[in-house]
């Protein structure tokens, strides 16, 4: 029931931000202009203010790096100071931030927040503008895909902190042993998958017990696009999307045959799964690499980058998987400094820094660079893996868009196509609860659902 | 209680004189209390009631929709699956616990058993580990690929089907209750056994009455009330029952749904769906159908005992 509490809190936390923002109003008048350039100047030149002022921020995020981002930032401005905050890995930590800005309380200056999960906080007023800030004269320093993703209905709700364009990361020791080809596209793959199984029924060619974000970017891949979003009006299809049905008809000979490690992602069973070879390959993003070498250090030279297999021979196509934005929150208290951070971490010298840390960065710049293409890769035995992953972030498909309500449609995937890993019901079937679910709950929150 | 009135009792009609306003004092006295009482409990229920009545969309806002939320629920297949779940669990679990929180309070009682405080003190022990803690060891033991299961399917050769699949996930989340609560239950009876009077055993025994008729005529009937308490919560334990299921769900993502049980549900609802008031409204409906049921056990079963 605490909750009941916090929404009166959140009621007060309201009426004091719509009181502070009638103030900046005021504020702002002075300077005489009220064009979008000269706010966006005078945003540019707050944040730049509020280094040198000095002050303290939270920033919750989980990604590893930013550890070395924030350490070098207190060291540049000696009267910042940082709290960084690891409150949950996606989901958990979007259910925490939800309820800290329905209490008006505890909330962070700045939020690590997935490209998937950005529309619905932007949507819902959670998060601040960073025009005001002149962030839109940054389209050129980000690379598309992670563009888009930032600019939701004419705002720039964050800024692109790293990019993933999807790749297979494959155990080369496992495939030597059973003598197995690095599979290019999928039905290689699923005969990849029959192989390894057969020849040590401990082994999989990957884990699966049904991941939102997986399955979605394999449709994207695929050429699929089940949603279609304009300004509320919304429409999703699974049914009759080419996509899905290419995704559904390799995918569902993995589920049907158990060819797919029942170990939930991120579990600590997956983490053994990928260091002893029993899970012999991932299919994710390029920001992957920098959990391998923290998390799966068993396997250390044994893992190699490889092109996400294809579904059509010989093709092209790529998607993003994951890839995560810095946004300021509107209930933060320093929004000045917030914004100088991102600036700092995903634009400035942090963008160097996590990338020595095997991050996968979003700013054209360095996707470009030869320092960044030539890097090898000592856990993936001296690969130049980042070449991979250029190419791959080149050949992601244009016009594939999330819900904007993506966090909570994801939320109930495991309770509609989940089924079709732990019962006979279909991948096909299962695909379709969600849609109705998915539409039933746009249409209960208002949105023109199709 | 008569016998309990204090002296002097018997003059107070005589006391009352007009202008004097006991009634106020009296408030006075109380008024601590039922603030409290007011901010802590009828407030929250009296919001939840308030926020059941509105709807908070994405697109469009807040705006009040008398009982629709009501009507919701009450066509919300989710929801009644998640109910629907819980009151088999009751009919199941609660007398499975009961049953063995029994037998082990009469075994502790009988004075026949070696080692009495070691065993009383082993039962009661699981009841001290964390809900938390209990699950998360139990999830282990559940695995059938690193877990116990696994131990056991490899070394003898069995295959115990999947505890945490969809169909014995339920049964496996009862047998956790039972053995988190059994000690807990069996306390409830020892102490209830310990205090009916010697000479009703004597009285048993100089009847030639044996162990068997001594727990039917003489024990049972005089922990009645006990047992009717014990049951009281484990229905309201169980219709709460959130912890278990939400831990497992990382170990069985697919087993357990987001509306695995009304709490679940009800949680779900509010942290994933940002639907705050139907959360509220099922939430009502939860609450009064738990107090609808406690009710009736606690009416039947002492009107057994009169």
């Amino acid at each position: 029931m605490t909750y009941i509490v916090r929404r009166r809190w959140a009621h007060a936390a309201a009426a004091a931000v719509a009181a502070t923002l009638v103030l900046a109003a005021c504020g702002s008048s002075d300077s005489g202009s009220g064009s979008g350039s000269a706010k966006a100047a005078d945003g540019a030149a707050a944040a730049k203010a509020a280094l040198a002022k000095g002050g303290t921020i939270t920033v919750w995020a989980w990604e590893p790096t930013l550890k070395q981002v924030v350490a070098d930032f207190q060291a540049a401005y000696p009267k910042v100071h940082v709290n960084l905050v690891n409150a949950g890995t996606g989901n958990d930590q979007y259910t925490a931030l939800q309820n800290a800005v329905q209490a008006g309380k505890g909330v962070p200056d700045v939020a690590q927040v997935e490209y998937y999960a950005l529309s619905q906080f932007a949507l819902g007023k959670s998060l601040t503008d960073l025009g005001d800030y002149g962030a839109k004269s940054l389209s050129k320093t980000y690379s598309p895909g992670p563009w888009n993703a930032v600019n939701i209905n004419g705002g720039v709700y964050g800024l692109p902190m790293d990019s993933g364009p999807m790749a297979l990361f494959y155990n080369k020791k496992v495939f030597d042993t059973y003598k197995l080809p690095v599979p290019t596209t999928w039905e290689q793959y699923l005969d990849d998958a029959r192989k390894l199984h057969k020849a040590d029924p401990k082994a999989y060619i990957t884990s699966d017990t049904g991941d939102a974000g997986l399955t979605t970017s394999l449709i994207w891949q695929a050429g699929g696009k089940p949603y279609t979003v304009d300004g509320t009006k919304v429409t999703v299809d699974f049914a009759r999307d080419a996509g899905t049905a290419a995704y559904t008809k390799v995918w569902q000979q993995l589920v049907s045959e158990h060819l797919l490690a029942p170990v939930p992602g991120w579990s600590d069973q997956w983490y053994k799964g990928l260091g002893d070879g029993t899970i012999a390959t991932l299919a994710t993003g390029a920001w992957m690499p920098a959990n391998f070498a923290s998390g799966v250090k068993a396997a250390a030279g044994d893992w190699r980058a490889a092109p996400l297999p294809q579904w059509q021979t010989g093709a092209h196509a790529g998607a993003e998987n994951g890839g995560s934005s810095l946004a300021v929150m509107k209930a933060g208290k320093n929004h000045d400094l917030a914004y100088a951070f991102l600036q700092y971490a995903n634009q400035g010298p942090g963008v160097q820094a996590r990338i020595k840390g095997g991050a996968f960065p979003a700013t054209t710049a360095d996707l470009n660079s030869p320092a960044f293409l030539d890097t090898t890769f000592p856990y993936f035995g001296g690969q130049q893996a980042n070449r991979i992953f250029s190419d791959a972030a080149k050949d992601v498909l244009p016009g594939w868009s999330y819900l904007p309500y993506q966090v909570y449609a994801n939320s109930i995937f495991n309770d509609t196509v989940g089924k079709a890993y732990v019962s006979g019901t279909s991948l096909t079937d299962g695909l379709r609860a969600w849609q109705d679910k998915s539409v039933a709950y746009g249409k209960q929150q208002g949105f023109g659902v199709g | 209680m008569a016998l309990l009135s204090p002296p002097g009792t018997g003059r107070r009609p005589a006391r009352r004189r007009p202008g004097h306003r006991p009634r106020w004092t009296g408030l006075g006295f109380v008024s601590p209390f039922l603030i409290v009482f007011a901010l802590v409990f009828l407030a929250p229920i009296a919001y939840s009631v308030y926020l059941s009545l509105y709807r908070d969309q994405l697109i469009g806002g807040n705006h009040f929709v008398g009982l629709d939320n009501y009507r919701q629920a009450f066509t919300d297949h989710e929801f009644w699956s998640g109910l629907g779940r819980v009151g088999l669990f009751l009919v199941i679990q609660v007398p499975v616990m009961l049953g063995l929180a029994l037998l082990a309070a009469l075994a502790l009682d009988s004075g026949r058993l070696y080692g009495r405080n070691f065993f009383r003190v082993s039962i009661f022990l699981p009841y001290a580990v964390p809900a938390v803690v209990a699950t998360l060891m139990w999830g282990f033991m559940y695995g059938n690929r690193f877990g116990l299961v696994a131990s056991l399917n490899e070394h003898l050769h069995t295959s115990i089907p999947d505890p945490l699949g969809p169909r014995w996930v339920t049964a496996a989340i009862g047998n956790i209750v039972t053995w988190e609560f059994t000690g807990y239950n069996m306390l409830i009876f020892y102490a209830a056994l310990r205090v009916i009077p010697e000479a009703l055993y004597e009285a048993a025994e100089i009847d030639g009455a044996g162990q068997w008729r001594v727990i039917t005529a003489v024990k049972l009937p005089a922990i009645r009330g006990a047992l009717v308490i014990a049951t009281v919560f484990s229905v309201i334990g169980t219709f709460q029952l959130f912890n278990e299921p939400s831990i497992l769900k990382a170990l069985a993502p697919n087993a357990i749904s987001t509306y695995f049980t009304p709490n679940l549900y009800t949680y779900s609802l509010s942290f994933a769906g940002q639907q705050h008031n139907y959360a509220a409204t099922v939430a009502i409906v939860m609450g009064l159908v738990t107090m609808a049921v406690a009710y009736t056990v606690q009416v039947r079963g002492m009107r057994k005992g009169a």
